[in-house]
């Protein structure tokens, strides 16, 4: 999968540690800028940096709430992820039902007394 | 008949990481077992991707395993690795290297946990690059697009009949 500029896809926005605990945060629910401030204990620069960065992606959206600003999150530009994870998913899930089979024959291989060496 | 323990989660706890986790009806001592007898490996470890035709595993530390596959495609692929740390019944640490991508050298951990008869298989895969971490999910998506046509292919050849 072809990887650009860090604010070209939700790939790279996400790819920072800081970013994903931002939306770890605004998962439970809209914040100002102040309250992910002092949930990350990270300067306001800071934060404001990797808002930026969001929101140039989609995965935040921002809105005016009186006098202060609030931050939301979209999780819609987290699909493509999900979709790439998906089929790596889906071969291990393949094998584990394979597994599962495997597994149910030993377990009536022991009950019959003939699994233990 | 197999009770169906859902199917496998997988998540990216970092950069350099994927973390495989699946629930199974069966104590953990199985589960070691299925996991490193090389005559029960050969029964699951393809997947619906081919068919393993060897499977050598020399179950202590510095110990060596090799897996191969056939794939449905026709091709041959094959990895290989070195424990580095056993607890039998409990958590096993392998080097893992697809022999198709040499450099990407992987670090697996292996845990299983078990509740109530039931176990829960964790495989941590470590990766030292974004990379290399990005190419090993990569094979997977190749397979998926794989699986998706032999479905299609399925679907066309009973419209077909």
């Amino acid at each position: 999968m072809a990887r650009a500029a860090t604010t070209a896809d939700a790939f790279n926005a996400v790819a920072e540690p800081r970013r994903r605990q931002i939306l770890e945060v605004l998962a439970a629910g809209e914040r100002p800028v102040n309250d992910l401030v002092a949930a990350l204990g990270l300067a306001q620069p800071l934060v404001s940096k990797h808002l930026r960065v969001l929101r140039a992606v989609g995965l935040v959206r921002a809105r005016e709430a009186g006098r202060q600003r609030v931050y939301e999150v979209n999780g819609e530009p987290l699909k493509p992820i999900h979709d790439w994870v998906k089929a790596f998913e889906k071969s291990w899930s393949h094998r584990f039902e394979r597994l599962d089979v495997v597994l149910e024959e030993m377990k009536a291989m022991e009950e019959r007394g003939h699994g233990s060496e | 008949m197999a009770v169906s323990s859902g199917t496998a989660v997988v998540t990216l706890p970092s950069d350099t990481q994927i973390l495989i986790t699946r629930e199974f009806d069966a104590p953990r001592h199985l589960v070691y077992k299925a996991y490193t007898t090389p005559e029960l490996i050969k029964r699951w470890w393809s997947g619906d991707r081919g068919v393993v035709t060897s499977v050598d595993v020399d179950l202590r530390v510095g110990g060596t395993w090799r897996y191969v596959m056939t794939a449905n495609e026709g091709f041959e692929v094959a990895f290989h690795g070195e424990f580095r740390e056993i607890i039998t019944d409990d958590r096993i640490v392998s080097t893992e290297v697809f022999e198709g991508m040499p450099d990407a050298q992987a670090v697996d951990t292996a845990t299983f946990v078990e509740n109530a008869g039931r176990t829960t298989l964790s495989i941590l895969v470590q990766h030292t690059n974004r990379e290399h971490r990005d190419a090993h999910i990569n094979s997977g998506m190749e397979a998926g697009l794989q699986e998706a046509m032999d479905d299609l292919e399925e679907v066309a050849v009973s419209l077909r009949a």
